[in-house]
């Protein structure tokens, strides 16, 4: 099965007055039909950009340099602002973190709905369009979705507006849903609710998505993939058992023993020292080796290449059957 | 053993008064009422010296409220904070100092147009603790202690990065050596390596200087790790308060379960999510009885008329639920 998204090398540059900084810094990744792939960093590591990349959205001083988006084939990277306007909220969606700032305060959220559909396609009638709206808003768990039609996004709650935001991003029947942080916002009982209905949604209509997240155990709720980034890199790529099981990055070792929780009470969290470096002047060699605990000689001289091994993982490090043993 | 903080009968309500226009009405005989928020509701505990008491809920709980009048921030409407301090070594420090608080956003609670020496050393300094000649010395000393460079002393705020801006901050509180820390979310605005980090540092300072911490967090992998004790709130009110293990093993509050079953973890790997239905209420309008019923899956009757009373089904184990009085 040829898969929805293809991403090839994506070099994704901002060049500032003080220096080119590589927010993205050669990407590469695949999502299938109705497949969920977890993208997970901290701040800084290029993950939103990544996702901003995908669907047109990176603004100057930023600038796609390299690589290549395919999209069933079809090259993003050389299609006109126009035509990229038409195939964004179209083919691919994006649901952002925050939907009180991407949800128009002034528009009832039946106006919203609406100009999204007729934008894409105009012969649809009003009627039409208000009728499909409110099917999308009752498919993503919306009661009583004729009257909330009629409210303003201060009206609702903070997860309603992002079932809103869910329920814009499906009209248009996407292919791939980018969400960035989509429940970072949200409490924990409403969070289960949202990705709850992402769940289903994905089943049901077969669309691919890319969850971008800094959470760790979202992803290895929901995923079937886990991509790790780390200052504009995958470092690690592979299932999702198989990764949060034995990871083998010695930073996703590092995230993942930094996750609290009731079976590490007791004990000092494993904790990755130091911080992100800043994009403007990695270290040559390996961007982690400031803060690897098993870094040698050779990671200070060029950075490690993507190494597929035995059980089908993308792993950036010199030292991984070291970090096997370990 | 006494306890070393005793909340009794603790609430804060917050009025939004009338506008002209809605006194105006009233005059020609409308009826406007003032829109009051409990945000905190009654609420009773205590915390025993070296505890590590974690408070968790969702947003709009009173949780943060409930740290703020802990800390002496905030006035409460009704009920007290009692203090113990003669379990304290040091008598000569004034009490207010005793309890410090640590923010969540380490970008507004800090000062950004003071170096961090004056940061740190200015609470001590008022309140005479060390006189000016000893400032250097002493910060010095302080920011060995939570992990920061001296060196950095002379820099301002924005020149750190937000992990480290959370360590200024704790070493403003711990600057004037109090015993108890009210954390409200001091960690949830960090990335998950600096969390570690802080979190680590939170526990290496309770050994270290025999602190006793009220820790309030939105994040049930943070409280499971560190509390000894958990309090579980729910629109403004205690609903289960139970010793760690039995917070994790034998939650009995149907909300406590909920909240638990919700949580992503990374040990249970991939999963379908069956959530809790309902949105949390809003606080101006809280439904009657217990509030948790519009949402409960065993709620009756009487849950809709009775608010159910905070009472003890195991030691150290107490939780505010009608099913208890059945079984």
């Amino acid at each position: 099965m040829a898969p929805i998204l293809q991403i090839k090398d994506l070099q994704t540059h901002f060049f500032t007055k003080a220096g080119t900084l590589k927010a993205v810094d050669g990407v590469s990744l695949e999502i299938g039909a109705g497949e969920i792939v977890g993208l997970v960093g901290e701040s800084g590591s290029g993950k939103s950009i990544t996702g901003f990349s995908i669907i047109g959205l990176v603004d100057a001083p930023g600038r796609i340099v390299g690589g290549e988006i395919l999209f069933k084939g079809q090259n993003l990277t050389n299609l006109s602002p126009q035509q990229m306007q038409q195939f964004r909220g179209n083919r691919v969606a994006m649901i952002f973190q925050d939907p009180m700032m991407t949800l128009n305060p002034v528009l009832r959220v039946e106006t919203q709905m609406i100009e999204a559909i007729q934008a894409h396609d105009p012969s649809i009638s009003r009627a039409d369009a208000h009728a499909r709206s409110r099917d999308a808003l009752g498919l993503v768990g919306i009661s009583s979705p004729e009257e909330r039609m009629r409210a303003y996004p201060h009206q609702f709650s903070g997860g309603m507006r992002q079932r809103v935001s869910i329920a814009i991003a499906m009209l248009n029947r996407p292919d791939l849903i980018i969400a960035d942080e989509p429940t970072t916002a949200l409490d924990v009982t409403i969070q289960g609710q949202v990705i709850h209905e992402m769940q289903r949604l994905c089943r049901e209509t077969k669309t691919a998505l890319l969850w971008i997240t800094h959470d760790l155990a979202v992803v290895a709720g929901i995923a079937e993939r886990i991509c790790v980034m780390y200052a504009g890199r995958i470092v690690e790529q592979g299932s999702n058992a198989k990764v949060i099981a034995d990871p083998m990055h010695p930073y996703t070792r590092g995230l993942l023993g930094s996750v609290p929780g009731q079976n590490r009470r007791g004990e000092p969290l494993q904790q990755i020292e130091g911080m992100v470096p800043s994009l403007l002047n990695l270290p040559q060699g390996c961007a982690f080796q400031n803060r690897c605990s098993a870094v040698t000689e050779r990671c200070s001289l060029a950075p490690p290449d993507a190494t597929l091994t035995d059980d089908g993982r993308l792993v950036r490090c010199f030292n991984i059957a070291q970090g096997d043993t370990a | 053993m006494k306890p070393l903080l005793t909340v009794s009968n603790l609430s804060r309500d917050f009025v939004k008064s009338l506008d002209m226009v809605a006194k105006l009405l009233n005059k020609m005989g409308q009826d406007y009422r003032e829109e009051i928020v409990h945000a905190v509701d009654d609420v009773s505990f205590e915390v025993f010296k070296g505890e590590i008491v974690g408070v968790v809920g969702e947003s709009g709980c009173g949780k943060s409220t409930l740290g703020r009048m802990v800390a002496g921030i905030l006035p409460p409407t009704k009920g007290s904070v009692h203090f113990d301090s003669s379990q304290s070594q040091n008598q000569s420090i004034p009490d207010a100092l005793r309890t410090q608080m640590i923010f969540q956003d380490p970008f507004s609670s800090l000062n950004p147009r003071k170096r961090v020496i004056d940061i740190i050393t200015e609470a001590p300094l008022y309140h005479k603790l060390i006189n000016p000649a000893q400032k250097h010395e002493f910060a010095t000393e302080i920011m060995h202690r939570v992990g920061l460079d001296s060196e950095a002393m002379q820099r301002y705020p924005h020149q750190f990065s937000g992990g480290q801006r959370q360590r200024i901050g704790i070493a403003r509180a711990l600057a004037v050596s109090p015993e108890f820390l009210v954390c409200d979310e001091s960690i949830a605005a960090l990335d998950v390596s600096i969390q570690a980090q802080i979190l680590n540092l939170f526990v290496a300072l309770k050994d270290q200087l025999n602190l006793t911490y009220l820790f309030i967090s939105h994040d049930i992998g943070v409280i499971e790790h560190i509390s000894d004790r958990v309090i579980v709130m729910y629109l403004g009110r205690i609903v289960e308060t139970a010793p760690i293990e039995a917070f994790t093993k034998q939650p009995n509050h149907p909300y406590t379960k909920a909240l638990l079953e919700g949580v992503p973890r990374l040990e249970v790997g991939k999963r379908d999510y069956e959530p809790i239905s309902g949105e949390i209420p809003s606080p101006l309008a809280p439904p009657t009885g217990c509030h948790f019923h519009p949402r409960c899956k065993f709620a009756t009757d009487r849950c809709k008329s009775e608010r159910p009373a905070l009472r003890e089904i195991a030691p150290q184990h107490f939780s505010a639920c009608h099913l208890n009085d059945e079984a």
